[in-house]
């Protein structure tokens, strides 16, 4: 068959795919998930099923060409299946977070003007109903979880299976409706809308054409060789792109696969019944377990913890260069790896859910290159991407064999990398997104008219490797007084790497020298105090004991002697830092959904707090409003000691060295 | 509101402003007297329990709440009085007895068993629905095992209901306070009862605890028309939950109506805040 004919055989639709998928492989697992202890599974032809009487549900709801239908919940078939059938039904399908507050979820409802919403339960109805004189356009919500409910006024709300069951009943009547609607997609029909999270002012609307997520779903899948014998756990939020991508996009194309955990806690104990063998977490995720594996070795008893020792240092020797393929290793340097296996590397790896995992992937911040390290070092293949919702996710990613833990990889398939002058990275691709919605000006400053992107991270291309590395966000990567170059989350990495450090904020733009925020992990100090027989009542009183704060002043040490030794970035050693008293958060603003620091508002809400680490003050007292889980507002406030980290003169090291 | 406008007529159903019906008394305190050899902890009681409605118990320390759930669930027996459950005179009975009524009871002070894990303790609550002898369980096929598979099912809509997937299999000793409560409650539903006796279920919980776990008493009330009496401390809680609520000091009851009457009782007003007694 000529590529060409292929091209035309090949679903250009997300229904179509599920149609194909239940043909070619009707019987095989599509979806589970594990409910009331049990996982519950559909094979493909049941799921196109689902699909399917969900589609002439909505059709029969009166869903128009072109609507907007917003999904809030989190990661289960169902909402799966609601995404192809509102695609499928002409509609534009627009997850969001869960997490989101009803200000937030009103703003996207508004901004798309959805008809329709998809509520998980009465937790989501709620935030919908709240809001719901302000949003004219919103004719009824769907519901999956009835519980707590039963009193509402049902005239617009609707029962997710009485829906479909709406739709089975009359299928003479709607089918020819729903086919007319399918073949008039064309690979320039948007498939999905993505709100992204924003580091800065108002989510924006991503759209996304069939194009875009089924070309890209294809490059990707053959680059790692997906098949429809592989599996994926979906538990990141689905309005995130990444999800769309691998559990929709990817999933659809290939017919892998997708699991869905219990509830958000039961996750890990899910991904270890499950074993998948295609995995993504972000960096934060592969920290935290293995912080969890090293506190678990440190209670454990002399003879595990020797054991434990002996073959982790053996795994990273030659575990990395065996999982890459590498000739050098000798046979009893494998014979020994391969005892290991059985003895340490293999039941950790059951331990924490990787032992079937072929192709994992870690994205969305730097990796500690110690992090990255040990999962290869057990023979999982870790591996680093580069993406953005705009892109469809992959810009770079690293090929087996080549994997390194600072590089983000070559471009992928069918992408088209340039460095402009300042270092910032543009691209251009088939993902590559049509247009923020309702937000020319927004499109236009991001994307120019041959199509590249600019990614507002600053980078360069590797000599030799074609390995892609990034600095910094290219709006981020400033000048201090003295005209050096200032990288803030270049140094933040690096603080971050320490498993006590969970986050830091560095200031020093436009100013003669730098000074940072730190939080404290609580799960790894908290179990340093225990184990040092410390009290503490709170994450505040933590931070503020004296020792800790020498802990941390010596991570900022060992982290500025580093820095000193490169000439470029030598300006960016902290000067002076103050551990914060609560928890950076998304509710507070102060991070996005998903995690990333924003640096604006954290510099406005702190201001006090900055103004006093460069005025020479060794306390201060301050009060922060926060934001409780159910919207309420209350405050805290402190007095925080300012301390002074050690800074080496980099005219004396560079002698030295 | 319109509660205070329904009819006191004990055989009339009527429904609540939310759209709950409130069916006739299921259960009927008709001048109850229970003494502790020379102490009397409860004098001359009497109101009654409403199907499908949330009724409270309060009163200041020592008023004989807890006393007054004992007498309701069968462990005491007044010595003075009788208690109408469903229509019926209840005579003494023996624990078991007791457990096969249909109400299920939580706790002041926890009592869970520590050491088994959440699904564990939760299966004891299907005790009393377990048919099969201690020979067939040991073989464990045919009805024991579907008897088991059955259970089982229940159990684990009870763990869903309750949002406690994560701690199935962790034993309930080593839980937080708030959890282990929600654990108990678990174990009284999965008694499927009709009625659910709660002795403070707030007790030493913090306010993210106290309105997880109203939402889970109203939803009970509400998914399964489960008749509630519980005993609270939490005023605010007791006004927001309880369709009618009785008032206990000393052992006499005080007041007894909808939160609003109850309120603006006086005699209730000087049981909480104390009154100058010359």
């Amino acid at each position: 068959m000529s590529s060409v004919q292929k091209m035309n055989t090949k679903p250009a639709t997300l229904i179509g795919l599920a149609r194909r998928n239940a043909e070619l492989y009707g019987e095989k697992p599509a979806y589970r998930e594990k409910e009331f202890g049990i996982w519950q599974s559909w094979n493909w032809a049941e799921a196109s099923k689902e699909i399917e009487s969900l589609s002439y549900g909505l059709l029969s709801l009166g869903i128009k060409q072109g609507d907007h239908v917003a999904i809030i919940g989190r990661n289960r078939p169902y909402f799966y299946w609601a995404m192809v059938s509102v695609q499928a039904a002409g509609g534009v399908p627009v997850p969001i977070y869960q997490d989101s507050v009803a200000d937030e979820v009103c703003y996207v409802l508004d901004h798309c003007k959805a008809r329709f919403v998809f509520a998980e339960n009465q937790e989501q109805v709620d935030k919908v109903l709240d809001i719901k004189d302000q949003l004219t356009s919103l004719k009824s919500i769907i519901y999956l979880d009835s519980r707590g409910m039963r009193k509402y006024d049902k005239t617009h709300l609707h029962d997710y299976r009485d829906i479909q069951k709406q739709g089975a009943d009359q299928p003479d009547k709607l089918k020819a409706e729903l086919e007319k609607r399918v073949n008039a997609q064309t690979e320039d029909t948007t498939c999905a809308m993505l709100y992204t999270s924003g580091t800065t002012g108002r989510p924006k609307g991503v759209v996304l054409s069939n194009r875009n997520i089924l070309v890209t779903a294809e490059a990707s899948s053959e680059f790692d060789n997906l098949t429809a014998d592989d599996s994926v756990l979906a538990y990141l939020p689905m309005a995130w792109v990444g999800d769309f991508i691998f559990s929709i996009g990817q999933a659809l194309w290939t017919g892998f696969c997708v699991n869905c955990p219990e509830n958000s806690d039961t996750m890990q104990h899910d991904l270890k019944e499950i074993g998948p063998s295609y995995f993504f977490a972000p960096p934060r995720y592969f920290e935290s377990i293995l912080t969890d594996v090293m506190i678990r070795m440190e209670d454990a008893g002399a003879f595990k913890q020797t054991m434990f020792k002996y073959f982790m240092a053996h795994a990273r020797k030659v575990g990395g260069k065996i999982l890459d393929g590498s000739d050098s290793v000798s046979l009893v340097d494998r014979l020994k790896y391969a005892l290991g296996s059985l003895v340490i590397y293999g039941p950790l790896k059951n331990t924490i859910g990787m032992s079937n995992v072929r192709v994992g992937y870690t994205a969305g911040e730097a990796i500690g290159p110690e992090i990255f390290d040990f999962y290869r070092s057990l023979g999982i293949n870790l591996k680093q991407l580069y993406g953005q919702t705009e892109a469809s996710v992959f810009i770079t990613q690293q090929p087996d064999g080549q994997v390194r833990s600072d590089t983000v990889g070559v471009p992928s398939t069918g992408v088209e990398l340039k460095i402009a002058e300042n270092g910032e990275v543009f691209y251009r691709s088939a993902g590559v997104f049509v247009e923020y919605f309702k937000n020319p000006k927004s499109t236009k400053e991001t994307k120019d008219k041959d199509g590249w992107v600019a990614t507002g991270d600053a980078g360069f291309i590797e000599d030799g490797s074609g390995h892609l590395r990034i600095i910094d966000r290219a709006k981020d990567v400033g000048k201090m007084k003295d005209g050096s170059l200032f990288a803030p989350k270049y140094v933040e990495n690096k603080l971050k790497f320490y498993p006590n450090i969970l986050e830091a904020v560095v200031f020093g733009n436009a100013r003669d020298r730098c000074t940072a925020f730190i939080n404290i992990d609580l799960q790894a100090v908290g179990n340093w105090a225990e184990r040092n027989n410390i009290a503490y009542s709170s994450y505040q009183e933590l931070a503020g004991n004296p020792t800790v704060i020498e802990t941390i002043k010596s991570h900022i040490d060992e982290v500025n002697k580093d820095i000193a030794s490169d000439s470029m970035l030598s300006g960016c050693q902290i000067h002076r830092f103050i551990i914060l008293h609560k928890e950076l958060d998304a509710d507070d603003g102060e991070l996005t959904r998903t995690r990333k620091v924003r640096r604006r508002i954290i510099e406005e809400k702190f201001s006090d707090l900055i103004t006093a680490l460069y005025n020479g003050d060794t306390e201060i007292f301050t009060k922060t409003e926060v934001t409780y889980e159910d919207g309420a507002k209350g405050s805290i406030s402190a007095t925080l000691r300012i301390s002074d980290a050690v800074v080496n003169s980099p005219a004396k090291q560079r002698k030295v060295a | 509101m319109s509660k205070k406008a329904e009819s006191r007529n004990d055989s009339d159903s009527y429904v609540t402003a939310d759209g709950r019906t409130i069916g006739p008394a299921v259960m009927e305190m008709r001048n109850i007297t229970l003494r502790f050899g020379g102490v009397v902890a409860i004098s001359d009681i009497s109101f009654d329990i409403r199907e499908g409605e949330i009724r409270a118990i309060i009163g200041p320390n020592g008023a004989g709440k807890s006393s007054m759930l004992n007498v309701i669930n069968g462990f005491y027996h007044p010595q003075e009085g009788e208690v109408l459950y469903k229509g019926e005179v209840r005579k003494p009975m023996k624990p078991y007895q007791i457990a096969h009524q249909g109400i299920a009871r939580t706790f002041q002070n926890i009592a869970l068993f520590k050491g088994m894990t959440t699904l564990d303790n939760i299966m004891t609550g299907r005790l009393t629905h377990m048919k099969q002898g201690m020979i067939s369980q040991m073989i464990w096929k045919g009805k024991a095992e579907r008897e088991e598979i059955e259970n089982r099912a229940i159990v684990e809509k009870v763990i869903d209901f309750l949002e406690i997937q994560s701690i199935r299999k962790t034993p309930v000793g080593r839980l937080p306070y708030g959890l282990q409560k929600r654990v108990e409650l678990g174990r009284a539903l999965a008694a499927e009862p009709s009625l659910l006796l709660l002795d403070e279920p707030m007790a030493g919980m913090n306010v993210e605890e106290k309105e997880d776990m109203s939402r889970f008493i109203l939803d009970v009330n509400d998914e399964f028309g489960t008749t509630i009496a519980l005993i609270e401390h939490d005023m605010g809680v007791v006004m927001d939950l309880a369709d009618r609520v009785v008032v206990m000091d000393y052992g006499r009851k005080i007041g007894d109506g909808t939160p609003d009457e109850v309120r603006n009782n006086q005699d209730v007003i000087d049981a909480y805040l104390g009154v100058s007694h010359d």
